[in-house]
């Protein structure tokens, strides 16, 4: 077990590596760069600046350069916000979206499991009918509609809650519940899938041949089965989640890292985009990991080795 | 005479699967919906312009007599109201839905195009090249799509277009427009960062198929890779395809939506639901109905998509019916 | 069918009926038996003649929908079952009437010690402590056989081998002592060998613990020497209804005759061709008008595809669905004065 996680989080560090070296790529494939553009410097300046980021370097040397600080763990400065660490801008900006991104998904984890479990329970019945139409109706209501309408209804004609801003947990529901919709939604048509399918297995059959009623037939012997693909789906959300979503952040105004994140590839800013990218297929590959240790605990047939 | 049974069977397979569709009252009811979406986007904007005289460009006279245009709520006259330059939301709505419904459909065939060529070689060819591609698929998905999509937006953008793009977008909306070819390089873009899923799904059908005797007998009788990969393999594996497209198609649409929400998407003076209902959000406090009318055309049409989706899932895959 | 009081289960004209979207499958369509305390009937039939969904009907365990039952009576020790609340009806699963499945290795919960799935219906139903539960089951263990049943007790279903888990399986089955034990194909899945052991355990248990059993199997072979009656299923249908004894010495029935000349046996001369009934069984969901075994019957007349067969009573233990019931019977004495009959001698195991 020990020596399963040891070696995925070895591998993290080479994966992480070369998703920053193909970003990269990417970054330098597209014409133009960070002083292109408006920004237009006199040349002057700006062969002085290519020599401080050692931009007139043939490309191989740069990437070198790069590469070398970023096995450090130093992703250097902003571009665009001068004399600003890379790493400072994610630790400054990242407990905004990690604390919004966490509360969204416990929130859609209770509602959608749920929802899903009820739906199963009482299949082809209304809570059934009702939960997964409702669960479509996530899917297909974009948060960026949602949100506005929801601030529409309960802040600006209700004004039962502020409408955006960071600040007490009145402001926190509203981007909360914008976010969480979404994945309320998919975590209720999973879990009753998964619902569905154990409880046609011949487990269960033998649990209610033993004269257990259908909650304990459900909620001990189907649950842990059904939550499986729940518990896979959780790994990369939760990932994407934490680090941000630009939609929420820009509609309720939250300087989370999502928007840091698009304002960066709208300017270029190389490292800090590089610091992002690199800084989120981690925190990735952690939480999938995650998920496959949790396997271990859920099911016991599987075993690491 | 062997072929002809299969040929019997295969069609009634996909009989089978046509009646259990119909039979399935949500899909049934995407269906229409998407039916009537589609021919309201397609002769629509004509319709209106015909018996009202709106045009999805149409500004109302008042502005050359100096009055001060505003956003109209809805009335009889403009059933959905009137954005801020005092256009008709419907005509609005409905050219915006050509938009919105093309990037589902080609965003969804170049994403199937690349999609099951990826997963198919990878899967048949498997050991090493199976390996290796996928880990570029591994790779491209812990990138964020956005940042892929710029890169390709101005990689291939302006004078770049391919001239494949410029030929459609020319064949669509008449020479000389860049503005629309560079919606058509959207349309691509976006289909080239949504095939990774659909990659993993073809390889996985590929992999528990190509050991199959139909395959071994292709090989035997000197059938090319290519042949069997595309004529003998992909045939086969046609059913989760079919349903993983009608899922993208919804999920494209939304990602459009979302880049047009970001100021990335379509760009005037062409329109989006998305960024309709972008532009709706500005002013949602005092006109509410820019943002409901398109969000809501839009939210009914994903939601007629994803049943639609789903009963197609049912229906050829009677395993996981009642679901 | 009279009701004595020795009788542990009368099943009375059992209608079965699956709604499906080719149509409604009667699964199992008029069934009548009843089983004595101390006895065992033998259900045999092969796979979709209705065989276990008459058994799982017995228990309410028809899924609804699809299936429903639509007509009928089980009494189970003076209970009308189907007339029970649904909660009453799991009074009696696992306490009194206990089932085994057919495949070992899917019917125990993968997820849960076996310590967890044993003790969970002896503290249901005998209100065990969690203590007494779990040396209960250590217990019962040891009387199916399991080695170390101290140490496996806490294992997982997948550290078993199929043979264990299905003694697991009747361990959990026998735990409240049941006065009827059904057994759905209890040894279809396994390995020869142990199917024998399998098939010892349970009549010696049966033996010890005078439990009544329904012991469902497409194999005669296997119900040949455990049970004292036996019906043979087709098409949801009780096609025959004899003492073991006289329902292999002298069938009334073509398909038993079927059946039973198509059972291999080690005396079987090499190079003899074994007989196979020809044809396929009949899908359920459009049976013909008449005879359902019609179409594959050797000795098929005219009327037995136009007319439903009647339910003839050849003597007072021995019931053949069949217009030349007769005829077949006396042909079967026939054959057993004249010769040895045709696989009598192979089947007494």
């Amino acid at each position: 077990m020990l020596s399963f996680i040891l070696r995925r989080l070895l591998i993290i560090i080479p994966m992480a590596l070369l998703v920053v070296t193909v970003t990269w790529g990417l970054i330098r494939l597209a014409p133009g760069s960070f002083y292109s553009g408006e920004k237009a410097l006199p040349p002057a300046i700006e062969e002085n600046i290519k020599k401080k980021y050692g931009l007139d370097k043939p490309w191989y040397q740069q990437y070198f350069m790069m590469m070398g600080n970023v096995v450090q763990g130093d992703f250097g400065d902003s571009l665009r916000y001068q004399s600003d660490s890379v790493n400072a801008i994610i630790k400054r900006h990242l407990p905004y979206s990690a604390t919004i991104g966490l509360l969204a998904y416990l929130l859609a984890l209770l509602v959608g499991v749920t929802a899903g479990v009820t739906a199963a329970l009482k299949q082809n019945s209304m809570w059934d009918y009702g939960s997964m139409g409702l669960s479509m109706l996530g899917l297909s209501v974009p948060n960026f509609v949602l949100g506005p309408l929801l601030v529409l209804v309960f802040a600006l004609w209700l004004q039962w809650l502020p409408p955006a801003r960071w600040g007490g947990i009145s402001n926190l529901i509203l981007p909360v519940v914008t976010l969480a919709a979404i994945y309320m939604a998919y975590l209720a048509r999973l879990t009753r899938a998964g619902m569905l399918e154990v409880m046609r297995s011949d487990y269960i059959r033998t649990a209610r041949a033993k004269g257990l009623d259908e909650k304990t037939v459900l909620l001990k012997h189907g649950l842990r089965g059904g939550i499986v693909p729940v518990v896979s789906f959780t790994g990369p959300a939760l990932a994407s989640l934490l680090a941000g979503t630009v939609v929420v952040e820009k509609v309720f105004g939250i300087p989370g890292l999502g928007n840091i994140f698009i304002q960066s590839v709208l300017n270029r800013d190389e490292p800090l985009i590089l610091g992002i990218v690199a800084f989120l297929s981690i925190l990735i590959m952690v939480f999938n990991l995650l998920v496959d240790i949790s396997y271990g605990f859920l099911d016991p047939r599987i075993r690491y080795e | 005479m062997a072929e002809n049974v299969e040929q019997v069977k295969g069609a009634s397979l996909w009989r089978d699967a046509w009646k259990r569709l119909l039979k399935n009252r949500l899909a049934v009811f995407g269906m229409v919906v998407m039916i009537i979406m589609i021919i309201a986007v397609t002769i629509g904007p004509a319709i209106i312009r015909w018996t009202t005289g709106f045009t999805a460009d149409y500004v109302p006279s008042r502005l050359d007599e100096g009055d001060l245009v505003q956003s109209f709520p809805p009335s009889m006259q403009h059933p959905m109201g009137t954005d801020d330059t005092g256009r008709d939301m419907l005509a609005r709505v409905l050219q915006g839905g050509r938009i919105s419904l093309m990037v589902g459909i080609i965003s969804t065939i170049v994403s199937l195009l690349v999609g099951v060529s990826w997963g198919a070689v990878a899967g048949y060819l498997g050991g090493r090249i199976d390996n290796f591609m996928m880990r570029i698929v591994d790779i491209i998905y812990a990138i964020p799509y956005i940042l892929i999509v710029i890169v390709l937006l101005s990689v291939f953008g302006g004078p770049n277009t391919p001239a494949f793009i410029t030929w459609m977008s020319e064949r669509f909306g008449g020479v000389g427009n860049q503005g629309l070819s560079q919606i058509f390089l959207l349309f691509f873009a976006l289909g080239l960062v949504s095939w990774l899923t659909m990659a993993r799904v073809v390889r996985g059908q590929i992999l528990s198929l190509k050991n199959q005797e139909f395959v071994l007998a292709a090989r035997a009788t000197g059938v090319s890779t290519f042949g069997i990969i595309f004529r003998h393999l992909v045939p086969n594996a046609l059913g989760p395809v079919i349903v993983y497209a009608t899922l993208t198609v919804p999920s494209v649409m939304l990602t459009e939506a979302f880049l047009s929400f970001l100021g990335l998407g379509v760009q005037a003076p062409y329109a989006s639901w998305g960024s309709l209902a972008a532009d709706g959000i500005k002013n949602i406090a005092i006109f509410p109905w820019q943002l409901i009318f398109p969000g809501v055309t839009m939210a009914l049409t994903l939601f007629s998509l994803n049943f639609l989706g789903d009963g197609l899932r049912d229906a050829l895959d009677p395993q996981t019916r009642k679901f | 069918m009279d009701q004595s009081n020795d009788t542990i289960l009368s099943v009375t004209n059992l209608k079965t009926y699956f709604h499906t979207e080719d149509g409604v499958v009667k699964a199992v369509d008029g069934i009548t038996f009843e089983l004595k305390k101390g006895e065992t009937l033998g259900i045999v039939g092969e796979s979709g003649s209705g065989k276990s969904v008459a058994n799982l009907s017995i228990m309410r365990l028809i899924q609804e929908p699809p299936g429903k039952i639509v007509d009928g009576q089980i009494i189970f020790d003076g209970i009308d079952v189907r007339a029970l609340p649904i909660d009453d009806v799991r009074k009696i699963r696992g306490k009194r009437i206990a089932m085994i499945f057919q495949d070992p290795m899917t019917s125990l919960n993968p997820f849960l010690k076996i310590s967890t799935q044993l003790t969970e219906v002896t503290r249901l139903h005998l209100g065990h402590s969690k203590a007494e539960a779990y040396k209960h089951a250590i217990n019962m263990l040891k009387t199916v056989g399991i080695p170390d049943p101290e140490s496996r007790v806490d294992n997982y279903p997948h550290e078993f081998s199929g043979g264990m888990r299905q003694r697991v399986m009747i361990a959990m089955a026998l735990s409240c002592d049941p006065e009827l034990l059904i057994a759905d194909e209890p040894t279809t899945a396994l390995d020869v060998t142990i199917q024998a052991q399998i098939l010892e355990l349970i009549k010696d248990l049966k033996a010890r613990l005078g439990t009544s059993v329904i012991l469902i199997t497409h194999d005669l072979g296997v119900v040949a020497g455990m049970s004292e009656k036996i019906i043979v299923m087709y098409a949801g249908k009780v096609f025959e209804y004899a003492p073991t004894g006289e329902l292999f010495a002298t069938p009334a029935n073509p398909y038993t005759k079927g059946l039973l000349r198509s059972v291999p046996y080690p005396a079987h001369e090499q190079g003899k061709e074994l007989y196979q009934i020809p044809g396929l069984p009949p899908d359920v969901a459009h049976l013909p008008p008449g005879c359902p075994f019609a179409p594959r019957c050797e000795r098929a007349e005219e009327i037995c595809s136009r007319e439903f067969p009647p339910f003839v009573q050849i003597n007072e233990h021995h019931r053949s669905l069949c217009h030349f019931a007769r005829e077949v019977y006396e042909d079967s004495l026939r054959e057993r004065e004249t010769a040895q009959g045709p696989v009598s001698d192979a089947i007494k195991i």
